[in-house]
Formats: C-alpha cells, structure tokens, sequence
C-alpha cells in the first residue's frame, strides 16, 4: 500500500512538473502575474511528491518489503540497517529516484529562498528546473520504475553488491548528485537569462552560491569517490582515469571555471556570453555523466541498466536539453551587451586564462573519455584509452595553470602589474626552488620531474600566503592594522586563499603517491617477514571470523622499522553469501608522509599455508583527500559571503532609492 | 587595446592552446590506444608484439596455474573455436574465476600474451560487453543464460 503510494506521488509529481515547466514560462512571456506566481507552489509541491515517493521507497527497504522487483533485486534481510538505507540509491532505479529527489531540492530551495528575484526571472529558473525534472521523471516512470511489483513474492532478496557494502559508499552518491544537480540551477539561471536577453552582476550573484554550494558537494563526492576506490578495490591507486571517474571530474573541471569567471561578471560584467556557456556547459557533461553512468554503454561498477530503451530514453533527454539550450545559446548570446574592458594582465586576464587552459584540459578528457564510445559507434573496433593517454596530456595543461594560479589573485582588476606581483612572490619563487631541490635530494635516483612538480606545489602554496599577507599587509602595516583588515577581509577572499592552498596540498599528495610509490607482491608464509620502503612486515597468519553477514579470514601483519615495532595490521578478505562475493579489505597505516597499504590474496596452491601479499607504501597520498577537503571548505567558507547571502542584493536595491539612483542592483 | 583587437587576441590564444592540445592528444593516441581482441582476432591477425592491447573471453576450466613463486599465474583464455595462453604476475582480483569473463591488458610476445594487468569484475553476474560481444560472434553466447 505504501509502496502504490509512493508510484502515486511519483506520478503526480510528473504533472506537476509538466505545470512547473509550461505555465510559468507561458506566464513571464505574457506578463501574466497570475502564471508567474504558480512557479513558487508547484516547486514545492513537486518537491514534497518526490520525497514522499522517496521516504516511501526507503520503508520498502528499511522493513524488506521483496514484493517490490526493485528491493528483491537489490536488497536482502540480513543487511545492516545502514546498507538498507544506502541500498536505496544502490541500484540503478532508485538512484535515478535520488536524482530527480536532489533536483526537486533546488528547486525548493530557490522556491523558499529567491524572494528576492525579480518574479518573472524566478518564473523562469523554475520552470527550467520543472522541465528537466519532468524528463527524467518520465524516465523513472516509463522506463525504470522503482516501484514494480513481484509475483509469487521471493523468500529473500539477492543483496546488494557486497562492494557497495560500505561507509564510504553510502555517502558518495549523495554528494555527487548534489554537486551534478546543482549545476542544474546554474544551468536554469543561464537558460532563463537567454529567454531574458539580460545578464548583469546580480544575476552573477544569485548564480554563484548554487554553484558554489554544488562545486563543494562534487568535490567531497569525488574525493570520497577516490578514497573508496583506493582502500576497498585493494589496488593501492587513488586514481584510475576510469570513463566513470572521468564522467564525475568533467562537470567539475567545468564547474570549477564556471566559479571564476562568473565572478568576472559579478565584478567587471565582462566574459558574460562565455559565463552563460560555461554554465550551459557544466550542467550538460553532468547529464552526459549519468548518461555515460546509467545507459549501461560503458562497463563498470557503476553501470547497473543494460536495458537499451533506457539509454535511448537518457539519449533523448540528452540531445533536448542539449541541444536546446545550445540553439538558444547562438540565437540569444550575440544580444547580450558587452561588458568592461581590460587589459590582458589583469584579475580578468588571469581568469580568462584560468577558463582557457580548464576547458582545454576539459576537452581532451572529453576525447579520451568518449572517443571509444564514437569509434565503436561507427564500427572502427573496439579500444580503450587508457590512464596514459590522459597523463600526457591532462598533466602539461595543468603545468601552466597552477604557475598561473599563484600570480592571477596578486594581479588588480582591470589592469595589473605582472612585474610587481612577481616581485611580491620572491618567498614563493624561493620556496619553490628550496622544495624542489631538497625533494630531489632526498630522492636521489628517482623520477627527475618529480622534485620539480613538488617545487610547483610549494610555489602554488607560499604564493597563495603570501597574496593573502598581502591582503592585509601583514609585516607592512603594524600589527593592530593587519589584525583590523584580517578580520574585514570578505569571507570570498578567504575562501579563495583556502581553495588555493588546498588545491596545492592535493597537487603534493598527488605527485608524491604517483612518483615514490613502492610495491611489493611476494608470497608469504606465516612467520615469513616482506619488506618494502624499509618497512618489515612479519606475516602471522591467518584466522578466521564472522562479520555482520559475511564471514572473513584476517590476515596479520607486525610492522617494525630498523627493529623497532610500529603497528599492527590485519587485512581482510569477506566473503559474502549474498550475493556470492569476496572483496578484499586492505590494511591501511595512515601517516601524513606516506601510507603503508597491505592486501592479501587466495591461499596459493602449491604452498599450503602461503598466501600471496601485496604491499604498497604511498608517499603523501593522504594529502590528497585532505587538499580536496580543504578546498570544499574554502567553497563553503566563500559561501557564508555576506554579499552571496540571498537577501544581500535586495538590501542594496532597498538602499538605492533613497541614495537618489534608481537603477536595478 | 580596442574591443575587436582584444577578442582577435582572445580567438588567436583560444585556437593555440585549442591547437596544441590536439597535437598533444593526437600523439598520445598513436601510442595509448588500446585495441579489443577475441582469441580468434588475435590468431588471424596478429599484432606486433610492442603494441598494448586487451584480450578478453573466458577463463578456460582447470587452466588456471600459480606459480610457486606465489605472484605468476598462467592460464588460458577462450572464446570457443580459439584459445590463448596468458601469463600474468600480481595477484588476481577478487572475482577472477574459472569458466568467467575476464579482460586483460598486455602484450602479445611469441605467442603468449604477456599481461600486465587484469581487469577486475566488481559484479558477479555481470560479464564485460566486449567479451559478450566476442562471443556472440564466435557463437558461444546463449541469450539469457550466462556461460
């Protein structure tokens, strides 16, 4: 009955969508008060129907209700509660249902939060909103119904793949979403201000919390993503430049340029065209993403459909909004008015080149990613590209962009000395030259790019301090004056610094875990001792126990350095009943210089007693997570802005008036 | 620096590194793709030996040899009229299985095919897409019912 409830309100919410979609937009084009003002109800109410179905598909999960295909495909009794839960958006229908959820979301939060917005340019972000929602809604109830019933009704479910069976999983697909759908918002501002012919900075300024807010959720989805892959998959990579990898980092690349230059247009009103494309932009390689993801084109974890219709349908949708918005983008974007002029070195300059070497970094992913798809598509064989196509040219663009990165924020808007603000970063220039000369010392005979992208990190890091002493003249002005302006520095500018700084301690984790990284794979049997990067691992053993609903054999570890004992490590390998499946849990000593990474394989035949063991030791590669964490929190900390917070543009439009200008904020 | 001129400079520095992007690529290519080949491709056509390729069907039953060095493994893979002989050191994911699908990269030395990696299956009733389609056309796929 609850579920029939829940196919109920996921029906309705299609029409309400289809509402959402056509009479506002009918509405703002006849300047219909009446129409205008259905977008705010309908979006909520779309909003409460889609989390009714959704709360009505987590109690078939919680209480394992197997009447329903999808729970008996995809669920079984003797889960933990947790993985009930997450086995909700573990599977191909109810992660779609996730979707349209975190899409409907915004839509609510615009609805509860844009009274700010002029009333026909909110009409119109809605009924964007309704018109994507209303597709993939029709794509959930025609092609992927999460809400079909079984008969006769199975004993037990078939589980859920026990490798999804995780923390970190369980977590991972909801950020994703928020930051894929959030670009949706951006997406729906860009559309409307085409419809509109008009951009000005305060369109700038409601555009970028929500791209903000969804930059963060991306980047937290992609690192959790990464660090899931790195300590369950028990390869000792962080990294893969699988096409599912790439579908996720694609919207971020563009969601990451997007950021900046709609803060051009925010300051200087110029690269307003360009902003409107790169939103445009962002928001369609993240329904490229869930379509290379769900149609089941590509193979991997996470392509769960294999049923063609769905593709095709995802297709559809694919090319319309696509396609459409692209249509819309060359018959409008040449109206729009042309902004402030600057100069090549410039703030502006710095981001022009920012967006430049993005997108160009963008597009050879891109390539890499989909050109299999297209050679296949028009029976040119079948090829994969693999992780060094990607490193040979993904890495040089990145060269150029974070040397870059150190010097844009130094440079004035408008016009900016190059000269003074190299001279500002000699700390930088030094640190960067001392780094890299100590790396390559200490690593002697090891990779000779190394030391040198390890220089490029320091440089990014110093440089980005040492902007920010700049900022509140810190060791110029006295101490009581850097104190004042510390505090009176905008939220976004600290948010930059953070961002920035981040950004370098991912870039040093990222090259100490490619270049130092130690393996080791030998055959072990108890007693015996495996060393790598100085470590000496005795192998004790293995013994068997039982888990939750699997059973395990853990393999012990006593690791000692130059004789002196540093830790105990027991890997893991759980074996699942349901369905039947081993996965491999690696024992992983994290340190903030390297982590010592064991995994142990099958009994090995002719040895009994002997077990194959793979052990890495991964310089730094913790940095990695924590830079993107420290990123997302500059994202966050930029978000708290005064200025981006929603009511700030009315209060000055308030303000105006009285001032004597009349002019719209 | 009038409007046009700076959109000129704009366009001129977009193409370059538009341009030299695409070089970058192009020859990255010519070295990083990977072609798919069943057994039987890989026995009427054979590529030379320092070409990176992927080789997938399945593993054949009672093929799967360990080495007492405790990290080569040798087994076979098929995809019906043709078989391969494969040679491998590291340790086998978690759902590398007799009579399953597999898909391996590596290269193919005197008649041996050297890999360097195995792809891991995360899904126990999944099988590759190349490797289904492979042996559809060598006829050994039954439809709705995975060998």
């Amino acid at each position: 009955m609850i579920a029939e409830l829940g196919h109920f309100a996921l029906a309705l919410a299609l029409a309400l969508a289809l509402a959402q979609g056509t009479l506002p937009l009918i509405g703002a084009q006849r300047g219909d008060g009446v129409w205008i003002a259905l977008a705010k109800p309908l979006a909520q109410a779309q909003f409460l129907c889609i989390a009714l179905a959704f709360a009505a598909l987590t109690h078939a999960y919680v209480t394992s209700d197997f009447s329903l295909a999808n729970v008996a495909r995809n669920s079984h009794s003797a889960k933990p509660l947790i993985y009930k839960i997450s086995g909700v958006w573990g599977n191909h229908e109810g992660s779609m249902l996730l979707w349209v959820l975190i899409l409907a979301l915004f839509g609510f939060l615009v609805a509860i939060a844009g009274r700010n917005l002029p009333p026909a340019l909110g009409a119109r972000v809605l009924a964007i909103q309704g018109l994507i929602g209303a597709g993939f809604l029709a794509f959930i109830l025609f092609t992927s119904n999460p809400f079909e019933r079984v008969f006769p009704v199975p004993v037990d479910g078939n589980g859920l793949n026990p490798i999804l069976q995780d923390p970190g999983l369980a977590i991972h697909p909801p950020f994703l979403y928020l930051g894929y759908v959030g670009f949706s918002i951006a997406f729906a501002f860009a559309v409307a201000a085409l419809i509109e012919g008009r951009v000005d900075p305060a369109w700038a300024r409601w555009v970028r919390p929500w791209t903000l807010g969804a930059w963060c959720a991306l980047t937290i989805g992609i690192a959790l993503g990464s660090y899931w892959a790195y300590y369950e998959l028990g390869w000792g990579g962080w990294w893969f430049w699988d096409p599912v990898e790439n579908a996720s980092f694609m919207p971020w690349l563009a969601g990451t340029a997007l950021l900046h230059s709609a803060a051009v247009v925010e300051k200087r009103e110029a690269l307003k065209s360009w902003t409107i494309l790169l939103a445009i932009i962002a928001f369609s390689l993240s329904l490229i993403g869930t379509f290379l993801v769900r149609s089941g084109v590509l193979t991997s974890v996470h392509a769960f459909a294999t049923d063609p219709a769905r593709g095709l349908f995802i297709l559809m949708l694919l090319v319309a909004a696509i396609g459409g918005s692209l249509t819309l983008y060359a018959v409008r974007a040449p109206q729009l008015k042309l902004g402030g002029l600057f100069h090549p070195i410039s703030r502006e300059g710095g981001m022009v080149l920012n967006n430049l070497l993005l997108s160009t970094a963008l597009a050879t992913v891109f390539l890499g990613t989909l050109y299999p798809l297209f050679l296949d598509a028009v029976g040119g064989g079948k090829v994969s590209v693999g992780a060094p196509y990607f490193n040979a040219t993904f890495v040089p663009i990145m060269v150029p962009l974070v040397a870059a990165m150190a010097v844009g924020p130094l440079l004035a808007w408008k016009r900016g000395d190059l000269a003074g603000a190299l001279g500002r970063l000699k700390f930088a220039f030094a640190a960067a030259v001392a780094v890299t000369l100590t790396v390559f010392a200490l690593t002697w005979g090891g990779p000779v790019l190394a030391p040198l992208a390890m220089g490029l990190a320091a440089w990014l890091f110093v440089a980005t301090l040492a902007d920010y002493a700049e900022r509140i003249q810190l060791f110029r002005a006295p101490l009581g004056e850097s104190l004042r302006r510390a505090r009176n520095l905008p939220r976004a500018s600290y948010g930059m610094t953070v961002a920035h700084a981040g950004m370098a301690v991912a870039i040093a984790g990222m090259v100490g875990a490619s270049a130092w990284r130690v393996e080791v794979v030998q055959a072990a049997r108890p007693g015996d001792v495996v060393e790598a990067a100085g470590f000496a691992l005795r192998f004790d053993g293995v013994h068997q126990s039982k888990g939750p609903n699997y059973t395990l054999e853990s393999g012990g570890f006593t690791v000692t350095r130059q004789g002196r004992f540093i830790t105990r490590l027991e890997a893991e390998r759980r074996f699942f009943t349901d369905p039947p499946q081993v996965t491999t849990e690696a024992a992983i000593r994290t340190t903030a210089l390297g982590d010592l990474y064991v995994a142990i394989g099958e009994d090995t035949a002719d040895q009994p007693g002997a077990r194959t063991v793979r052990v890495w030791y991964n310089p730094l590669v913790v940095w990695i997570w924590v830079g993107c964490l420290i990123m997302a929190a500059g994202g966050l900390l930029s978000l708290t802005d005064r200025r981006l917070r929603v009511g700030a543009p009315s209060r000055r439009r308030a303000k105006l008036p009285a001032a004597g200008a009349g002019v719209r904020a | 620096m009038t409007r046009k001129r700076r959109r000129l400079y704009g366009v001129l520095l977009g193409l370059a590194a538009l341009g030299a992007a695409t070089a970058m690529a192009l020859l990255a290519f010519q070295d990083n793709l990977v072609f798919f080949f069943s057994p039987s491709d890989l026995i009427a056509k054979p590529p030379s030996a320092d070409r990176n390729l992927r080789l997938g069907g399945l593993v054949e039953t009672d093929s799967v040899k360990k080495l007492p060095d405790g990290r080569t493994v040798e087994f076979r893979i098929t995809d019906g009229p043709n078989t391969v002989a494969v040679h491998y050191a590291g340790i086998l994911p978690d759902l590398f299985r007799e009579g399953q699908g597999v898909v391996v990269e590596g290269r193919l030395v005197s008649g041996v095919f050297q890999a360097r990696e195995v792809l891991a299956k995360h899904d126990e009733t999944y099988m590759p897409r190349e490797v289904a389609d492979a042996l559809k056309k060598s006829g050994h796929w039954q439809e709705g019912k995975k060998p």
